[in-house]
C-alpha cells in the first residue's frame, strides 16, 4: 500500500443500512481520479474452529446466532447438514412441509425488512437525497400507507416463524431427522385469515419495484455488469429456495452445471483470501479465478429458474424476463425488482402450505444411522449457504466449512463499488450524495455481514482495553507480520 | 407522555453481535411508530448518521471482538446520558466468545489457510481492518453500562417498556416475562 500514500484516502465506514458492517475506501489522485475502490468486509468471528469439538445436535442452535435477520436460514443449512449424520435422507411430509413453511416465512420478513426498512428511502427519495430524512423514520413520514405495510409484511414473516421455532428469532425448530414439534389448529387458522392480505401487499411492492425500474433508465445503468449466475433449482426447474440442485449460468446464458448435487460442490466452487478483507472471494473453478466469480441471490434465481410455481409470482417473473427480452437480466438494481417477486410467491406459498391438511400433521422424526458427514445447502434470502461438517466417533464436530450467501457476492459488490465510482465520482467533488451511490450499490445486494468497524484514519497499531476504573484490562500490538500479540 | 416535550434522542450500534437484538427492536412492529413522536434515531445502522452526537440513550448490541468495537463503544459512553447493554453478546459475550478457548492465531489459521477449498491461503491483514482482539469482552468490561436487558435477543416486549420508562421518566420495570435468557 506504500503507493496508496500520494493518494487520499476516503471511507465510508460503517456502511449503513445494510445488516451487519463493512466499509468502502476510495483512494484518489491530486485531481479526484479513482485509483482504488474497495468494500471490506472486517468480521472476524472464527467460526469453523470454535465449533470443533461440540456435539452434533448443537449446531443448528449455535449457528442461527452467526445472523439474527436471517438464523432460520443457518438454522435450516445446518438441520440438513445434520440429517445426513443421523443418516436421513427424507423427512417426514409434514416435517419437510413444516420446514418449507418456516423458510417462506423467514424470507418474507427478510424482504420485506430488506426493501421497506432499509433500501426504500433510495429508491423513494433518490441516491443523493437529504440523509436526515433518507432512512425508515422519513418513509414513514413521507410514506404512511406504504411504511405500515412494510411492517406489517415483515411482522407476518415473523408470526410464522414464531409459531414454528417457538420464537421469532433464535428459535427451537429443527431436530436431527425432522421437526420438534406440529403447528396448531389454531396457529394455522390464525396465520390463515390474514395471508389475503398479505399476498396483495406483496403484489403492490412487486408493482411498485417494476415501476421505479422500468422508468428510471439511470437505475438500469446503474452498476450493471455481466456475471455470471448461481443458485437452487427444484428437479423441474422452479424457483426453489429449501431443496433442490445447483445451476451455474454464464452471463452469455450458457448452462455450466445444472442439478448437481450440492453435496459436491466442494468440486465445482473454490475460494480466494485477499488480504484486505476478512471475507473471501468464491469462485467456479471451471471458470478460474478471474472470470470465475459470480452472483447469488433473488436476482440470480428469479434469472436462472425456469418458472415459479405460483400463479401471481410466475406472472411477475415473465414480465421480468420480458423487459430483458428473455435474457438475463444484469442490471444491479433489478435485484430490489426479483427480491419483491420473490416475496410474493413466499406469501403465496404460505397460503398453500397452510391450507394443506399435512402441516397439522404429528409424524415429525425419522432415524437412520450415523454418518461421518453432512453437508446441507438452502437459499437463504441472500442467495446459497453452504454448511458442511464432519463429525468423530463420539459425534463431535472435527471440521466445519461454511459458504455464506454474501461471501458469494463479495467479488459482485466490489465490482459494483468499482463501477459506480467510476460513472458517478470519479473526476467530481466528492458529496455525501455521490458517496451515497456507492452505498446504494453494495445495499442491491442486501449484505448481512454481522459485526462492526468504526475507524478513520490510519489503524493503531497498539490498543488497549480499560475498564472503568481506568486501569488496563488487555493490552494488544500488532506485528509487520500481521501477528497479534498480547502485551499484558 | 407530553407531544411538547423534546424528543429523546437514541442512537444504536451491534458490535460482536448478530443483528438479532435490532431484529427484535423492530419487532416492535407497528407500535414503533406513535414512539417516533417521543423519540429521534441518531447514529443507528437504520440511518445515515455514521457518527454518534449528543444522546439521551444508547443501545448496545454485541460484545467486543476488535478495536473498532471498542471505539464504537467509547464514542457512545461519551456522547450518551443513558448507555443499554442489549442481549447475551453485550452482557457476556455470547456465541462469539466461543472463541476464548481457542487462541486467536488457532481460529484465522482454521478460515484463511486451513480450510476446505482455500485458494492463496494468507491471514488478512490490511491496514484497513481493524485490530482483532486476542480475547471476545462483555461491554460492561470497557465502560459504565447503566442497565442491562438481558435475552437472545431480548423481547420486543422489553423494548417497549424499557423505552415507554425512558420517555415517561420512570425506572422502567420487567416483569419476569420480559427478562429472557434464551
Amino acid at each position: 500500500m506504500s503507493k496508496s500514500e500520494n493518494f487520499r484516502r476516503i471511507a465510508i465506514d460503517p456502511v449503513s443500512r445494510v445488516e451487519g458492517h463493512g466499509k468502502i475506501t476510495l483512494l484518489l489522485d491530486a485531481d479526484n481520479h479513482v485509483q482504488e475502490a474497495r468494500f471490506h468486509i472486517v468480521e472476524f468471528r472464527g467460526f469453523e474452529k470454535f465449533i470443533q469439538g461440540r456435539p452434533y445436535e448443537e449446531v443448528p442452535y449455535f449457528v442461527q446466532r452467526l445472523c439474527g435477520i436471517c438464523p432460520v436460514s443457518h438454522h435450516l443449512g445446518a438441520g440438513k447438514a445434520v440429517d445426513q449424520l443421523v443418516g436421513v435422507d427424507a423427512l417426514t411430509p409434514t416435517a419437510t412441509k413444516l420446514r418449507r413453511l418456516l423458510h417462506f416465512g423467514q424470507t418474507l420478513q427478510s424482504h420485506a425488512l430488506h426493501f421497506f426498512h432499509l433500501s426504500s428511502p433510495d429508491l423513494l427519495f433518490g441516491f443523493g437525497s437529504n440523509p436526515q430524512q433518507r432512512n425508515i423514520v422519513g418513509i414513514i413520514e413521507a410514506y404512511p400507507d406504504l411504511a405500515l405495510k412494510g411492517v406489517k409484511l415483515r411482522k407476518f414473516g415473523q408470526q410464522v416463524i414464531a409459531a414454528i421455532a417457538g420464537k421469532r428469532i433464535h428459535g427451537a425448530a429443527a431436530l436431527p431427522g425432522g421437526m420438534n414439534k406440529p403447528l396448531g389448529e389454531d396457529e394455522r387458522r390464525q396465520l390463515l385469515a390474514g395471508i389475503d392480505e398479505i399476498i396483495g401487499w406483496c403484489g403492490e411492492a412487486v408493482t411498485l419495484n417494476e415501476k421505479i425500474h422500468l422508468e428510471h433508465p439511470e437505475n438500469q445503468r446503474f452498476a450493471k455488469m455481466d456475471s455470471n449466475f448461481l443458485s437452487m433449482v427444484a428437479a423441474d426447474g422452479a424457483l426453489e429456495i429449501y431443496h433442490g440442485g445447483l445451476r451455474a449460468r454464464k452471463s452469455d446464458g450458457s448452462t455450466i452445471f445444472d442439478h448437481l448435487d450440492y453435496r459436491k460442490y466442494f468440486e465445482v466452487i473454490r475460494e480466494e483470501v485477499r488480504p484486505w478483507s476478512y471475507m473471501k472471494f468464491p469462485y467456479l473453478t471451471a471458470l478460474g479465478r478471474e472470470t470465475g466469480w459470480y452472483r447469488v441471490g433473488p436476482l440470480s434465481r428469479v434469472n436462472n429458474c425456469d418458472f415459479i410455481n405460483t400463479p401471481l409470482a410466475e406472472t411477475a417473473r415473465q414480465r421480468f424476463k420480458a423487459y430483458a427480452n428473455g435474457g438475463l437480466v444484469q442490471d444491479t438494481l433489478a435485484y430490489h425488482w426479483a427480491r419483491m417477486i420473490e416475496a410474493l410467491h413466499c406469501a403465496e406459498s404460505i397460503k398453500q402450505l397452510l391450507s394443506d391438511p399435512e402441516i397439522t400433521g404429528t409424524d415429525l422424526i425419522v432415524h437412520g444411522e450415523r454418518q461421518q458427514e453432512g453437508i446441507g445447502v438452502i437459499e437463504a434470502p441472500r442467495g446459497t449457504l453452504f454448511h458442511h461438517y464432519r463429525i468423530d466417533e463420539q459425534g463431535l464436530i472435527e471440521k466445519a466449512n461454511l459458504i455464506v450467501s454474501t461471501t458469494s457476492n463479495n467479488q459482485a459488490m466490489n465490482e459494483s463499488v468499482r463501477a459506480v465510482a467510476n460513472s458517478y465520482l470519479d473526476g467530481q467533488e466528492i458529496t455525501e450524495g455521490l458517496l451515497n451511490h456507492l452505498e446504494v450499490a453494495v445495499r442491491a445486494y442486501d449484505p448481512c455481514l454481522s459485526c462492526a468497524t468504526h475507524a478513520l484514519g490510519k489503524m493503531p497499531l497498539q490498543v488497549e482495553l480499560i475498564d472503568d476504573s481506568g486501569s488496563v484490562v488487555d493490552r494488544l500490538s500488532k506485528s509487520s507480520y500481521g501477528e497479534i500479540e498480547r502485551a499484558i | 407522555m407530553s407531544k411538547t416535550a423534546p424528543k429523546l434522542r437514541i442512537a444504536t450500534t451491534s458490535l460482536a453481535g448478530c443483528f438479532g437484538c435490532h431484529m427484535s427492536f423492530l419487532d416492535m412492529d407497528e407500535r414503533l411508530i406513535p414512539l417516533l413522536e417521543h423519540i429521534a434515531f441518531d447514529r443507528s445502522p437504520l440511518t445515515d448518521i455514521k457518527h454518534c452526537g449528543p444522546c439521551d440513550v444508547g443501545i448496545i448490541e454485541g460484545g467486543l471482538c476488535n478495536a473498532d468495537n471498542v471505539h464504537v463503544l467509547k464514542e457512545f459512553r461519551e456522547n450518551c446520558r443513558i448507555l443499554i447493554a442489549v442481549g447475551a453478546c453485550a452482557i457476556n459475550g455470547g456465541v462469539p466468545a466461543m472463541r476464548n478457548h481457542f487462541s486467536l492465531r488457532e481460529c484465522l489459521e482454521e478460515s484463511y489457510l486451513d480450510g476446505l477449498g482455500v485458494d492463496n491461503p494468507v491471514i488478512p491483514d490490511d491496514a484497513e481492518l481493524p485490530l482483532l482482539l486476542n480475547k471476545v469482552h462483555p461491554v460492561h468490561e470497557a465502560v459504565q453500562i447503566d442497565y442491562f436487558l438481558p435475552g437472545c435477543p431480548p423481547p420486543a416486549d422489553a423494548f417497549v417498556e424499557v423505552l415507554t420508562a425512558l420517555i415517561e421518566g420512570r425506572e422502567p420495570s420487567l416483569p419476569k416475562n420480559m427478562l429472557r435468557y434464551d
